[in-house]
């Protein structure tokens, strides 16, 4: 267990260097060396950030539901923040990135809160309700966002903000996406309330946790961390769901511990769903949203159908 | 001690807890007895704290529950759920360290660690520290939530009906455990029991509950009448004394 680690970060810095260096030109000579700086390090910073947002939203509502099987997209946190940028969009096309942004995350804040209530109603004895559950309520947010992009002509905007990808990213158009390292050092700072949050509300209560007022700075941050990615590269599904699995089985729940790994793996996978996708096709792309869901899918089925990791001393 | 003055609680319009007055003396074990949806888990999460009251007041020690910042409230009281349904990769010596939270609020102390540790040996989890609850069986899980409790270190603790998911060798090991720690560091127990008998054996007091209401609470042979548990469960019991202890028998 102990030498992983490094093994993994070394793969990590691998797969940084291989996205430096890939691309249609090859950077020979220092006239090249712009290119680098304008379009190669923000591409692979924007797919590291947005992957670490992505994985750390999941992690923190899938605290706050008690239900390992969400993420942002299956919570309608997504599909909100989506809808909040299509009206933005209509109402006040020239809106400052900033400000589109803020509004974005509010309805996702919204969006997020109206899965909780529903989440609240529903059993518990079934962990796969709830992210079926997620999935319509989110589904219904989607097809009222198609329904008005479809009726003021905006279907166009919603194909690009639906799957990410990074061909677009440039010097100039990523840098929101630093925020999400200021939220992971926020993050951090509350690891153990947001573990003790997925005790669940009585028992965190009975631990001396303002449960309510802990649960709400978890959402923020999720809704924060979903609307920057939204906005700067576009929806990515699963990262949320995947990482954070992956991160439990291997090292158990404990976030004080697990954060950074579940940042740094969020990050790796999404580079790498990059890479494959500048790859398969070369010169061409591929969407790495598009590439993510496919691994991402398989990952998934494995994790829901392997038997659970028994103790966890030699895993 | 705990006082409970004219305690209410509903769910919703449905009255479950009515005018509750109890004063709860400190020390020993206090097991509350009734029988199914009596009010006995209510009334403890009500004592934590953990629900609003329609009408009444606590006081802990001179603490009010529902007003007292949650951290101070939870270095004076721990409670214990029902057989807590959590199915997390958390180590048992983390969630056990949990329990130290509202001490050091994630500075752990080298005193903490060490509550850690003892909590773990009373609870003969130690050889389980490095495992995940997931991994454990519903008893051991179980006990892993009742040393959390016990690492918490309030001078009462509330246990809901921990002998649940326990065989009866656990059961009485746990009986026998709590017994120690009242009379070593006068620490105070109220824990809600289905088994009569286990109340009989090993509290000292008797809190008997029936639609909500308290209409018992004395010294345990005081209590363990066949009037009384008859009035409390609608059918009749003998009781018998075994080695100074009542004992009872459904008729």
């Amino acid at each position: 267990m102990r030498f992983q680690t490094p093994v993994l970060l070394v793969a990590l810095l691998a797969l940084v260097g291989i996205s430096l260096w890939l691309g249609a030109a090859s950077v020979t000579s220092w006239q090249d060396a712009w290119l680098f700086g304008v379009s190669r390090l923000p591409r692979t910073a924007a797919a590291l950030l947005a992957g670490a947002g992505l994985a750390l939203a999941g992690v923190v509502v899938q605290q706050v539901v008690q239900n390992r099987l969400v993420e942002p997209s299956l919570t309608g946190t997504t599909e909100s923040a989506m809808l909040g940028l299509l009206l933005v969009t209509l109402w006040a096309p020239g809106m400052a990135i900033a400000g589109k942004m803020t509004l974005a995350a509010l309805a996702g804040l919204a969006g997020t809160g109206g899965f909780l209530m529903l989440a609240q109603r529903a059993p518990r004895q079934d962990p796969m309700l709830l992210p079926i559950v997620g999935l319509i309520y989110a589904g219904i947010i989607w097809a009222a966002t198609t329904w008005i992009a479809w009726s003021t002509d905006l279907l166009q905007y919603l194909g690009v903000w639906r799957l990410a990808e990074f061909s677009g990213v440039m010097q100039g158009r990523y840098e929101w996406l630093w925020a999400v390292g200021a939220l992971a050092l926020l993050l951090y700072a509350v690891a153990d309330r947001i573990t003790i949050l997925g005790l669940g509300r009585e028992q965190a209560r009975s631990l001396g946790l303002n449960y309510g007022q802990t649960r709400a700075l978890g959402l923020v941050i999720v809704s924060v961390l979903s609307a920057l990615v939204l906005v700067t590269v576009g929806a990515f599904p699963f990262v949320g769901l995947i990482a954070p699995n992956l991160v439990s089985r291997w090292r158990g729940d404990n976030l004080r511990g697990n954060l950074p790994i579940i940042a740094l793996g969020g990050g790796g996978l999404v580079l790498a769903s990059d890479v494959i996708g500048r790859v398969l096709r070369y010169p061409f792309e591929i969407p790495a949203a598009l590439v993510f869901s496919v691994f991402g899918a398989v990952i998934f089925l494995w994790l829901l159908f392997a038997a659970p990791a028994r103790s966890g001393g030699q895993s | 001690m705990i006082q409970i003055e004219g305690l209410s609680y509903r769910v919703g319009k449905t009255p479950i807890l009515h005018d509750i007055s109890l004063t709860l003396k400190p020390g020993g074990i206090t097991a509350l007895i009734g029988p199914n949806g009596a009010g006995k888990s209510s009334l403890l999460h009500c004592i934590s704290g953990l629900h609003d009251l329609a009408a009444g007041h606590i006081r802990i020690d001179g603490l009010d529950p529902l007003r007292a910042p949650d951290r101070d409230r939870a270095r004076v009281v721990a409670l214990l759920q029902q057989s807590p349904g959590v199915v997390s990769r958390l180590r048992v010596r983390e969630l056990v360290g949990f329990g130290r939270w509202p001490h050091h609020q994630g500075r752990p102390t080298a005193q903490d660690t060490a509550m850690v540790d003892a909590a773990l040996e009373s609870f003969t989890l130690t050889d389980l520290a490095d495992r995940t609850l997931e991994s454990l069986s519903g008893g051991q899980r179980q006990r892993a939530f009742i040393a959390m409790t016990y690492a918490q270190d309030t001078p009462w603790l509330l246990l809901d009906e921990p002998l649940n998911a326990l065989d009866p060798r656990h059961a009485r090991d746990l009986m026998a455990r709590l017994r120690r720690l009242v009379q070593d560091t006068g620490r105070s127990i109220v824990i809600v029991l289905h088994d009569i008998n286990a109340a009989a054996g090993w509290a000292d007091r008797i809190v008997a509950m029936k639609d909500g209401r308290v209409i018992g609470h004395q010294d345990t042979p005081d209590l363990l009448t066949p009037d009384m548990l008859e009035t409390v469960f609608d059918m009749r019991f003998d009781v018998l004394t075994h080695q100074g202890r009542p004992v009872v028998i459904s008729r």
